[in-house]
């Protein structure tokens, strides 16, 4: 039988080569896991993958529920797509404004309402037929947008628009833009259901998750197509209307309590 | 039938070139008042989120109608054969390019990016009224172009009447396409009619015509020119017609839209409780631009020289008038989204729009007028656009 080395007694490793390989397990680690953790995660579609007309984003709007003085999802769009809150602008009569507080009142009954206009993602949108450029489109899922690159700025779309959910940049902007929401003067913009949150995978809206937060619960974000989802179930529940039914462009916002 | 001579104007005189620096200047000024509405933005404008198409809308739309409308002269010779209009043709023609160059200048440079007009020409959206006016409109330069070639060369004067037949064809298309700009707008009251297409073609007669009756008339009173009353007679007659059919279709269109309940509220700001607009609707459009002009036409006044170009100044007005009511009188009305209910918010909703113009949105108006008069100017005096004489005996001949 052999001589045995004595176990006690072995080669001691280097502790540089020991340091080497736990920091590159770390390393490793640190740039797989986000990757990892994504996917976890993602709702949200890869940028190289189309959006699908599989799904229908939509907001139910709970007019019941949306309180009287209560400004938190217009702040929070505001916050959320860089846009100045009105009351700070110099020019409130030209500031855009992507989503707003209504107030309605029956003249007979007294009977008041509040609820937030934005646009309303119709299916078939006024101001993409009237686009001259095509700028102005609706994605697969549903989103109304416009795309800032071949805006020209005629506003056509805004003349169109039976929600005056559109705005025109009149000036050019302050440093509040946000990198994920290009905007620029002579463009025209509205609500765009916070699409960079939405193919980030958030899964809601500024407006939605502020009215959550502020405990009134009366907007809900999500796949009006996926029978399954949230809003999809309450809208089978709740009574809704859609704003200018007589127009049948089938909305994506669909309101309860009006 | 007697032949016309046609002759270019002097134009050396100082009064032409005193002419020529008048309207050079205020193309000047339109030019300004673009570079500093491209610098700021609209911010500067009176326009906002609610007047969202201004003052420089309302000059574009109005020269664009007058355009189209002072081709007539030129398709009455050409289409319907009247020897009478013949040597009225090529002024006709060469008007129309001009206002339409004009009103077209003032449209692309009171976009929000008018730097991206290239834009506007690579992309095309064909469900879009504005993209087919987009070809309307350069259709219109190329046909009235070769009709008003075959007027001036001989060689292809047999080439005429087709080119005088495709012209009137396609302004009475490019005009339905104006019309339907507003006429294919679902979402306010005063829209969303088929009547507005044959309105502005109708509008586009009267206008276009009192037009070239003024430029006519200036042209041979200051060029020391004939201009028997053989012409201006036939003319001043027609232009009554036209203004009498605008009023009908006004009259018709708001006595549709008042039997229904829907539009009580919008047809009771434009024709009672509008302030400035119902002002602008009664005296500007109704009474300035159409019962005078017709009380003048039509009574003994009408004999006098003086007096039609009176009537036709104050058609060209209340046209310009008209162009407010029906542009910015529209959008001044809130929208109702919720009929019957009080609306309120940050974004102005449920009031009443209020829209005071600027100065650069004048001047790019008016920029646009004299960029087209320019034209003309410039082009009678390079061109034999005009004949030597329109005495009575000279036009008499033509219809024999």
């Amino acid at each position: 039988m052999s001589e045995l080395k004595p176990m006690s007694n072995p080669a001691p490793a280097s502790p540089e080569r020991r340091r080497f390989v736990g920091a590159a397990t770390a390393a490793a680690g640190l740039a797989i896991a986000p990757g990892v953790l994504l996917i976890e995660v993602a709702h949200g579609r890869p940028e190289d993958q189309a959006a699908s007309n599989a799904v229908r984003w939509g907001l139910l709007v709970d007019a019941t529920k949306c309180a009287t003085g209560c400004n938190d999802c217009v702040t929070a769009c505001s916050t959320e797509n860089g846009w100045t809150p009105v009351a700070e602008s110099a020019h409130a009569r030209q500031a855009p404004q992507w989503i707003r507080k209504l107030e309605l009142q029956d003249p007979l009954t007294q009977m008041e309402t509040n609820l937030p206009m934005m646009c309303q993602h119709c299916a078939e949108p006024p101001c993409v037929d009237v686009c001259p450029t095509g700028a102005s489109f609706k994605r697969a899922d549903g989103i109304v947008l416009v795309n800032r690159h071949t805006c020209i700025g005629c506003r056509y779309c805004m003349m169109a628009c039976p929600y005056k959910a559109r705005s025109l940049v009149h000036e050019p902007l302050n440093d509040t833009q946000k990198p994920d929401v290009p905007r620029g003067i002579g463009c025209v913009e509205s609500c765009t259901l916070c699409v960079q949150k939405v193919d980030r995978g958030d899964g809601n809206t500024a407006c939605a998750e502020a009215c959550t937060a502020a405990g009134h619960n009366a907007l809900l974000f999500g796949d009006m197509n996926d029978p399954e989802s949230e809003i999809s179930k309450r809208l089978r529940e709740l009574p809704t209307k859609q704003v200018r039914a007589d127009l049948n462009l089938n909305l994506g916002v669909r309101y309860h309590g009006i | 039938m007697a032949s016309i001579t046609f002759r270019e104007v002097e134009g050396s005189s100082l009064k032409y070139w005193l002419l020529f620096g008048f309207l050079g200047l205020f193309v000047l000024f339109g030019a300004l008042a673009w570079n500093t509405m491209h610098h700021h933005g609209h911010v500067i404008t009176g326009m906002d989120n609610q007047i969202v198409w201004g003052l420089p809308h309302v000059f574009a739309v109005f020269l664009i109608v007058a355009a189209s409308g002072a081709l007539n002269v030129a398709s009455i010779a050409s289409v319907f054969n009247k020897p009478m209009y013949k040597p009225l043709a090529p002024l006709s023609a060469i008007l129309a390019l001009a206002l339409m160059l004009g009103g077209l200048l003032v449209l692309v440079l009171d976009l929000g990016r008018s730097d991206r007009l290239i834009v506007a020409m690579t992309h095309f959206n064909f469900k879009s009224m504005f993209t087919w006016n987009v070809f309307l409109y350069s259709g219109f330069f190329g046909l009235v172009g070769v009709y008003l070639w075959t007027m001036l060369d001989r060689s292809v004067k047999t080439y005429s009447k087709a080119a005088g037949t495709a012209a009137f064809i396609w302004r009475l298309v490019l005009t339905t396409g104006t019309g339907s700009l507003f006429g294919f707008l679902v979402a306010r009251e005063l829209y969303g009619t088929a009547m507005l297409a044959p309105m502005f073609i109708i509008m586009s007669f009267a206008y276009g015509l009192a037009i070239y009756l003024m430029v006519l008339a200036a042209a041979y009173a200051w060029t020391g020119r004939p201009l028997g009353d053989a012409v201006m007679m036939r003319l001043k007659s027609l232009l009554a017609v036209f203004v009498a059919a605008v009023l009908y279709f006004v009259v018709v269109q708001h006595m549709t839209s008042l039997y229904f309940t829907k539009f009580h509220a919008v047809e009771a700001f434009i024709l009672r409780d509008g302030g400035i607009f119902t002002t602008l609707f009664w005296v500007g459009q109704i009474v300035i631009g159409c019962v005078v002009p017709l009380v003048i036409l039509l009574s003994s006044l009408g004999k006098q020289r003086t007096w039609i170009m009176i009537a036709c100044a104050l058609i060209i007005l209340g046209g310009i008038v008209q162009m407010y009511v029906t542009i910015i009188g529209a959008q001044a009305y809130p929208l109702d989204m919720f009929p019957g209910l009080i609306e309120k918010s940050s974004f102005f909703d449920g009031e009443v729009h209020s829209y005071t113009p600027s100065l650069p949105e004048l001047f790019l108006g008016l920029g646009g007028v004299a960029i087209a008069l320019l034209v003309t100017v410039f082009a009678i005096k390079v061109l034999r656009l005009l004949p030597a004489s329109l005495d009575d005996a000279t036009v008499a001949k033509l219809e024999h």
